[in-house]
Formats: C-alpha cells, sequence, structure tokens
C-alpha cells in the first residue's frame, strides 16, 4: 500500500440514498471508515442496514448520493468493489458438504488467487486457525464457532482493503463471540477496515467507532465513550434504546 | 448415481414389464364352425404349453371386454364352415385378436398360435399352404408402442433433471446463504448460473444418449431421422428446461418450495399433457389450449417426428419455433427477475 492511500479513508459516502418507489429505505447517509478501524453500524431491523450494506458491497445501485469504497466508485465501478472487499454474511455461508479445505480452495478461487498462492494461504490459514487436523473434514461437522472463525478467515483471505460482516456472530455463545472479536482486531491490526452490523451492544463496544441508524438515516455516529458520554447513560444498550424509540418504521 | 439410473431403470421397465416368454397364457376361443378340424386346432392350441383354453364364447360382444379387463391375452375367431371353405375355396374366416398395447408380448402370441394352427392343418393334411390367420391389435394397431414411450420418457426425465434440479440446486444456495457470499464477489452472476447449470446439462445429455443407445440397440427401435437433428432437438429442450428450473429458482427462496413447484406443477401436467400417457386429440379443447404450453408437448411432438418419420428440420420447425420462444422468454424473464433481487 503506498502513502497517500492510507491516508484516504477506506470508505466513503456522501448523500447515499436508496428509494423503493415512494418508500425512502436510507437516506442521505454520509460517513466514512478508516483504514484499519472498526466501524460498527447498529440500526433496529428494517432501519435500512442491509440495504445500505448492499450499496456499499456492490451489489444494488444508490438511488442518489456517492461513494467509493477501497479507491473505487460504488456508482460506476461496483465490479471492481467486489474485487477489493470481503463479505461475510450473518447467515453462515460456507459449503457446509465441502471439505474445510476445499472450501478454501473455492473461495480463494473466485477471488483469483494463483493454485500456489493458494496452496500457501491455506497451510498459513489453518495454522492460525488451529484447523490442520480439521483439514480433510467436512464443514457441517465443524462446531458454530468454529465455521465462523473459518468463515471469517476465508472472507478475508485474499487481503481485502475492508471487510463487511453481516452479523457475524449471530446465534453464538458469548464466549466464542469473544475469541471471534479477536480474530477481528487481528485483521484490524493488518490493516483491514471492518465493517461490522451487530445486535449485540457489548460487541458495540468493541467497535473504534459506531453509528446508530434510525428509519433510514444516522442519528448518532462517534467513538462508544463519547456517545454514552452525549447521551448521560453507562451502556451502548442504554443509547441505543434512546434512539430506536424514536423510530416510527416498524420493524419487519 | 439416481439420476443415470433412472432413464435406464425406465426403459426397462416400458420396454420388458412383460418377459418375452409366454406360457400359459390365457385363450378364449369363438368357434362359429364347430367341425372337426376346428376342434382339432383348438385342442392343439390348448395342448401346447403356450396357451390355456380358458373360455369358449357364444358371440362376438363377449370379446371386447374380455380383453379390455385383461382376463384373456388372446382370442381366436372362427367363422362359419371352416372345413368347407379349406377344402374348397381355401380362404378360411380366421382371426386372432390380441391386446396391443405390449407390442413384444402379442406379437409373440400371434405368432405361436399362427404357427400351431399351421402345423396342426399340415400334420393332418388339410392344407398345403399356410394360413395366415387376420391378426387384429386392439388399442394399438400400428404397434408404435416403443415410439410412443421413448420420446415421452426422454420428454420427462430431461424435464425432471433440468428443470427441478437446477431450480433446486439454485434455491438451495439461496437457502444456505451461499449465494449471497458468490453475490458479493467478483463472479459474474451470468458465470454463476452457468456453472449451476452446465453439470445439469452433460448429465442430461448423458441420459439423452443412454436412452437413444438403449431404445436402438434393446428395444430395437431405430432411428429414422437423422442422429444430429435428434441431437440438437434434445439440447434445445435441455436448454429449454434449464431456463425454466431457473426461472422458478428465481421465484421461490425455499428448496421446499422449488421442489413442489417444480414437482407438482410441472411434473404431473408434463406427464398427464404432453401426449405421453393420453393422447392429445382425445382431451377437452381447454386441456387442448393448456398442453401447448408445456415444453415437453412440442419437444415429444417433434421427437416422434424425428424418430419415426424421419423427417428433416424443415417439417419441425414449428415445434422449433415454440421451444425456442419458450426459451427466451424463460431466460429473459428469469435474468431480470435475477438482477431485480440484487
Amino acid at each position: 500500500m503506498n502513502e497517500t492511500k492510507i491516508d484516504t479513508p477506506v470508505l466513503q459516502v456522501k448523500g447515499l440514498t436508496k428509494q423503493f418507489g415512494r418508500f425512502v429505505a436510507v437516506d442521505h447517509v454520509s460517513f466514512e471508515v478508516q483504514r484499519g478501524e472498526i466501524f460498527g453500524f447498529l440500526g433496529a431491523n428494517g432501519a435500512g442496514k442491509t440495504t445500505a450494506m448492499r450499496m456499499l458491497s456492490g451489489l444494488s445501485k444508490p438511488t442518489a448520493g456517492q461513494g467509493q469504497v477501497a479507491g473505487f466508485d460504488i456508482v460506476t465501478q461496483p465490479e471492481q468493489i467486489k474485487r477489493h472487499i470481503g463479505y461475510m454474511s450473518q447467515r453462515f455461508s460456507l459449503y457446509e458438504d465441502l471439505k474445510v479445505w476445499e472450501n478454501i480452495r473455492l473461495f480463494a478461487g473466485i477471488y483469483g488467487l494463483k493454485s500456489a498462492q493458494i496452496a500457501q494461504k491455506t497451510d498459513q490459514l489453518l495454522q492460525q486457525l488451529d484447523l490442520t487436523a480439521e483439514r480433510n473434514t467436512l464443514v457441517s461437522q465443524l462446531p458454530l464457532g468454529w465455521k465462523q472463525k473459518l468463515a471469517f478467515s476465508i472472507s478475508i483471505l485474499h487481503d481485502p482493503e475492508i471487510v463487511f460482516l453481516d452479523e457475524p456472530t449471530g446465534g453464538v455463545d458469548p464466549a466464542t463471540r469473544r475469541l471471534f472479536w479477536e480474530l477481528i482486531y487481528q485483521a484490524a491490526e493488518r490493516g483491514i477496515s471492518i465493517f461490522v452490523t451487530t445486535h449485540y451492544m457489548d460487541e458495540a463496544e468493541y467497535c473504534n467507532r459506531v453509528s446508530i441508524m434510525v428509519d433510514g438515516q444516522i442519528k448518532a455516529l462517534d467513538t462508544p465513550s463519547q456517545l454514552k458520554k452525549e447521551f448521560g447513560v453507562s451502556t451502548m444498550e442504554a443509547v441505543f434504546q434512546q434512539l430506536a424509540r424514536s423510530a416510527t418504521r416498524n420493524s419487519e | 448415481m439416481i439420476l443415470l439410473g433412472m432413464p435406464i431403470v425406465q426403459i426397462i421397465l416400458f420396454g420388458f414389464a412383460i418377459t418375452t416368454e409366454v406360457s400359459n397364457a390365457r385363450l378364449a376361443v369363438l368357434d362359429e364352425s364347430k367341425d372337426v378340424t376346428t376342434q382339432r386346432i383348438i385342442s392343439q392350441l390348448d395342448a401346447s404349453n403356450y396357451f390355456d383354453l380358458t373360455r369358449n364364447l357364444k358371440s362376438y360382444d363377449e370379446v371386447e371386454p374380455l380383453l379390455k379387463k385383461g382376463d384373456i391375452d388372446l382370442v381366436l375367431l372362427i367363422g362359419p364352415h371352416f372345413e368347407h371353405e379349406l377344402k374348397h375355396s381355401g380362404k378360411v374366416d380366421l382371426q386372432l385378436m390380441v391386446d396391443g398395447c405390449d407390442v413384444n408380448n402379442a406379437t409373440l402370441l400371434t405368432n405361436y398360435a399362427q404357427q400351431i394352427i399351421n402345423s396342426t392343418l399340415r400334420s393332418d393334411n388339410l392344407s398345403a399352404g399356410t394360413i395366415t390367420p387376420q391378426i387384429k391389435l386392439l388399442y394399438n394397431p400400428a404397434m408404435k408402442s416403443a415410439y410412443n414411450f421413448v420420446p415421452g420418457v426422454m420428454g420427462i426425465i430431461l424435464m425432471l433433471i433440468c428443470a427441478m434440479m437446477t431450480s433446486i440446486s439454485i434455491v438451495r444456495e439461496k437457502e444456505t446463504g451461499t449465494m449471497e457470499v458468490l453475490l458479493v464477489s467478483p463472479i459474474h452472476p451470468i458465470a454463476i448460473i452457468l456453472a449451476k447449470a452446465i453439470p445439469y446439462l452433460v448429465l442430461s445429455a448423458m441420459n439423452v444418449i443412454s436412452i437413444v443407445l438403449l431404445s436402438v440397440f434393446v428395444l430395437q427401435v431405430p432411428v429414422a431421422g437423422s442422429l444430429w437433428l435428434l441431437g440438437s432437438l434434445s439440447v434445445l429442450f435441455i436448454i429449454v428446461a434449464l431456463a425454466l428450473g431457473l426461472f422458478v429458482s428465481t421465484c421461490v427462496n425455499t428448496q421446499i418450495a422449488a421442489m413442489l413447484i417444480s414437482g407438482m406443477m410441472m411434473m404431473i401436467p408434463t406427464v398427464l399433457l404432453s401426449g405421453v400417457i393420453y393422447p392429445i386429440e382425445s382431451m377437452p379443447v381447454a386441456l387442448q389450449y393448456f398442453s401447448n404450453i408445456i415444453p415437453a408437448k412440442w419437444f415429444i411432438m417433434a421427437m416422434r417426428k424425428v424418430m419415426i418419420e424421419g423427417v428433416g428440420l424443415s417439417c419441425i420447425l414449428k415445434e422449433v419455433g415454440v421451444l425456442c420462444f419458450m426459451g427466451v422468454v424463460l431466460i429473459t424473464a428469469s435474468l431480470k427477475k435475477f438482477s431485480i433481487r440484487l
């Protein structure tokens, strides 16, 4: 990475809007994510998180507004964006009927890694996760926590500049969640920006900065400690409750 | 394995559901002569291993209900004055009636009966020549059952594999969430769909080949038309079926729904209305119109023309055109739906 790249934010959007008919799902949203930052993207169900994330990951075109992700324009270069981001969804998204190494090879291949690179990365990844013994195990036979760690590691296998995590820890016990966040911190230290949505407010505390979306708009954006100070409460849970109460939209 | 084995099992089931060995076939006789010769013929038939005389009929009206119910395998009809006619004119009124639905069996039964009758007459020095009884195949006078079911089985199997398996496999990815990951990846959506469809295309092509080989070499159904045309026609139909599967997969979100839609809403009309089991001409008019939207109907119609009549492309232009049109409509509709979903 060269110097100029490090100075510019990895993600920046201005007035990002998505409208379905008369329904404004995302309403003039503007924010930036710095390199190596862990950015929490919170909001109740139906607040527009998923829609915003789809636009940022090149899956849908915004109705209005502009933005860059990993240095590419979200309106004109969605294919380039896809190549430079990682993605892991709330639903566990590896192939259950493939072996561990087959999953790694498949996704590495999809992101255009060369065979020699894949072999080396596979060994490295399995070692990091302590999964070398499980190389030939079917993914469906791994415990949920391991699957999630594997899915996350695969999503950053191609060294993306930013990785989008859509409720990555849904349905996982607190201890495993804690371990998962250690992986997230390691990735952030390697310079990969993390864009994460979550329902767990304790996880919001782990983020460098947090934005809270209500009815398609970002109602708060700051570090967790600043937000708590601003709202005069002691937990992120309370901050979230205060903001969510003002919502007029029903959750889906 | 199941997908590859199914057509083979079906062909064999349809073709050889009844064994080729005839023994103790149930014979009914309507004898209007009741002379020595006819009695001799009947007793010879009864004495053979092949036939058992089970009924003596009194009138022609009894014949058809018996055959229809399947109580009797073969009916021998002897007209009046058999002996007299045989001696004087040599023209006798002898008729064999058999259920023609199972062509193999019908042919065997009539051949055996004919041989026994002739050898009886010869051994009694009643006739030097051979008597050829009139043979009447009920329900299938042209003896083309294999021609009927080979294209039919092809249509049904291809529909099943292509439409059902494609839709299920794509919806499965949606269900497990892997489709989402693939869509966020740099792979183009078209490439994803092609990757999903090509294995089934190859599989179906292998099925077509195995069905054609079986029907030619095992069932002795020659292919009259050009193999090249037959192959291209199959590929065209496979593509239509794949497109249909794709379209279903863009409409539903669960494997169960995909299975139900392709199973209930596509398979059953395909089996019932494509003309495989019931002739389309004898359906109610409303159903005849409805059968036009079933791709398999057009495929089977064109296939029959190519296999039986051996016609060239110019004679099946209509069927090919309809299939092409269906394919284009389905692919356009599903691509449109696919991109809206993004």
